[in-house]
């Protein structure tokens, strides 16, 4: 391999101790990513996609094998800011304007106030919301509010964005509409994007690659390269190729299914 | 405006009850009179001596208010007759206890959120403190401060601050811990410091919580502050016109205070309100 890889789980596991004996959260996952990939995680829950993205975020602790991001610890890539993270809600602040939200990693980074501005006028047009800068989040529809939060994320400049279903809680016009802005900015800003999901069609038509998990215990069945064109408008669901792929996926899921059955 | 139909309405009916009281409870009184002196009273005799006597047992609403304006409006606010001057003297102490009071609840409870120790240790004796009357520690409390000189407002403050701390500490607790996980492993995500987190996050948070409690802690202030006129013999303040008319049989003397502290408290209540309203509103947090 020529690159470093972004990500790199090896026999990751997590089991959490609850009342009702061990969990396996995760069970040896394996797994690169290449730095400018789009990995979508997809799977039933309690499949471990999320337990895993929070992994790579640090937010949990695996209990055994091993995890590097940008080639140190999680937890060195999250005291460098190597990431952003976008939960399924948005989670902005009520108090704080749009702008005043996508500001507010900046503020506790330290940029400076002229930057801070720079920034923030240039995550907004990238998500298409110049002009709502100073407007209060309930003034926006959820899934404006989405894509504030993904330009909170992109605000600082990390070179990952890991995703936790952000378009989960959306209706499918909207979800449609923002998966296309996404990859649009995937395309521009070359950043390497991990990408938690339930929806097949929406796993197909962002990912490069899309890892096919299970649960109990939490695993990776599949993993798939996309054949489909990095260049992908919304009507490339109605081709063969696609149809193909996302068959695959479904076959995945359901072999993970008849394992456990 | 809408509001002010239902208002009126229940004043109304608060109004309608109070009179039926004092016809009901005064009527013993002018019967036993009318008795003693062998004369019988039609009903309508009765009725219209329950509304005008001396020392009623519940003076009606128009005593009340007659009282309210004389000893608001017809004295100058420096007589010791007038309840202004007593008002201003509860007042000073309430707002007194009431900035000691909210300053020690938010000092608390920012320990109590980011202090274990703390959050095992000092909230159950904040809430005993608050199961002991307030009427049995009033007095140890002006006794105590007053062996060691400390006379006057203080020891008033001190009791008004020791019941509205209480609303403050369990409502800035609850707001201070009012951001859900999500928003505290986003801070974490950006490596943000616990300073950063408390006041980026946290104290803004708890805000809405903390104007509730300050409603609260007002009225307790006030309370406190006059339950601490009561037991000193203190001549001025709503407590001490309780405490007079109470001695003098001077009902109508009495249910005026209580109206007077009823509005103060109303007053104090209110202009909380606006500050919230304000400050939520420039915060982009009242819908």
């Amino acid at each position: 391999m020529s690159e470093q890889p972004v990500v790199r789980a090896e026999t990751l596991s997590l089991t959490f101790q609850t009342n009702d004996g061990p969990v396996h959260a995760l069970k040896d996952v394996s797994l690169d990513v290449q730095k400018g990939d789009f990995v979508s995680f997809i799977g039933p829950s309690g499949c471990g996609k999320t337990t895993f993205l929070r992994c790579m975020a640090d937010l949990e602790h695996p209990t055994g094998g091993t995890i590097s991001v940008n080639g140190v610890s999680p937890g060195a890539a999250r005291s460098a800011r190597a990431y952003g993270y976008v939960f399924q809600a948005a989670g902005l602040y009520p108090w704080r304007t749009i702008g005043g939200n996508i500001r507010l990693p900046l503020e506790i980074m330290g940029y400076s106030r002229p930057d801070q501005d720079a920034r923030v006028s240039r995550v907004l047009e990238l998500v298409d919301l110049t002009g709502f800068e100073k407007k209060f989040p309930w003034q926006l529809s959820g899934g404006m509010q989405q894509r504030a939060s993904i330009a909170r994320a992109l605000a600082f400049d990390a070179d990952i964005l890991l995703m936790d279903e952000p378009f989960g809680a959306l209706d499918e016009i909207v979800r449609d509409h923002l998966n296309e802005q996404l990859l649009s900015l995937w395309d521009r800003t070359d950043k390497t994007i991990c990408f938690v999901t339930h929806s097949i069609p929406e796993a197909v038509y962002l990912s490069t690659r899309i890892v096919v998990m299970s649960p109990r215990p939490g695993r990776i069945t599949d993993v798939i390269e996309s054949p489909l064109p990095r260049e992908r408008p919304l009507d490339i669901r109605d081709t063969a190729e696609f149809l193909e792929v996302a068959h695959r996926v479904r076959e995945g899921l359901r072999a993970g299914h008849a394992y456990e059955g | 405006m809408r509001s002010l139909l239902p208002i009126l309405s229940v004043v109304a009916a608060i109004v309608a009850i109070w009179y039926a009281g004092a016809v009901w409870m005064n009527s013993q009184w002018t019967l036993d009179q009318a008795a003693r002196a062998g004369q019988s009273l039609s009903l309508r005799e009765v009725v219209a001596d329950t509304m005008v006597q001396e020392r009623p047992k519940l003076p009606a609403p128009h005593q009340v208010a007659a009282e309210l304006w004389q000893t608001t409006v017809e004295k100058t606010v420096t007589s010791k007759r007038s309840l202004v001057y007593h008002g201003w003297i509860t007042l000073s102490a309430t707002l007194l206890g009431f900035a000691i009071g909210t300053g020690l609840g938010i000092v608390l409870a920012i320990g109590i959120v980011l202090n274990r120790a703390m959050d095992m240790s000092v909230m159950p004796w904040a809430i005993a403190s608050q199961t002991v009357p307030i009427l049995a520690i009033a007095p140890m409390i002006i006794v105590v401060l007053n062996s060691v000189g400390v006379t006057g407002l203080l020891p008033k403050a001190v009791i008004s601050a020791y019941l509205s701390f209480f609303p403050v500490v369990v409502g800035m607790v609850s707001g201070l811990r009012s951001p859900d996980a999500m928003q505290m492993d986003l801070m974490r995500t950006w490596n943000a410091s616990r300073a950063q987190v408390f006041w980026r996050l946290r104290l803004p948070a708890s805000l809405p919580y903390l104007f509730t409690s300050l409603k609260v802690g007002v009225a307790a202030s006030l309370v406190g502050a006059i339950v601490g006129e009561l037991p000193t013999g203190a001549v001025a303040g709503l407590g001490a016109r309780l405490l007079a008319g109470s001695y003098y049989g001077q009902t109508v003397q009495i249910w005026s205070a209580l109206i007077g502290a009823a509005i103060l408290a109303a007053l104090m209540v209110g202009a909380i309100g606006l500050v919230q309203r304000t400050t939520l509103r420039r915060l982009g947090m009242d819908r």
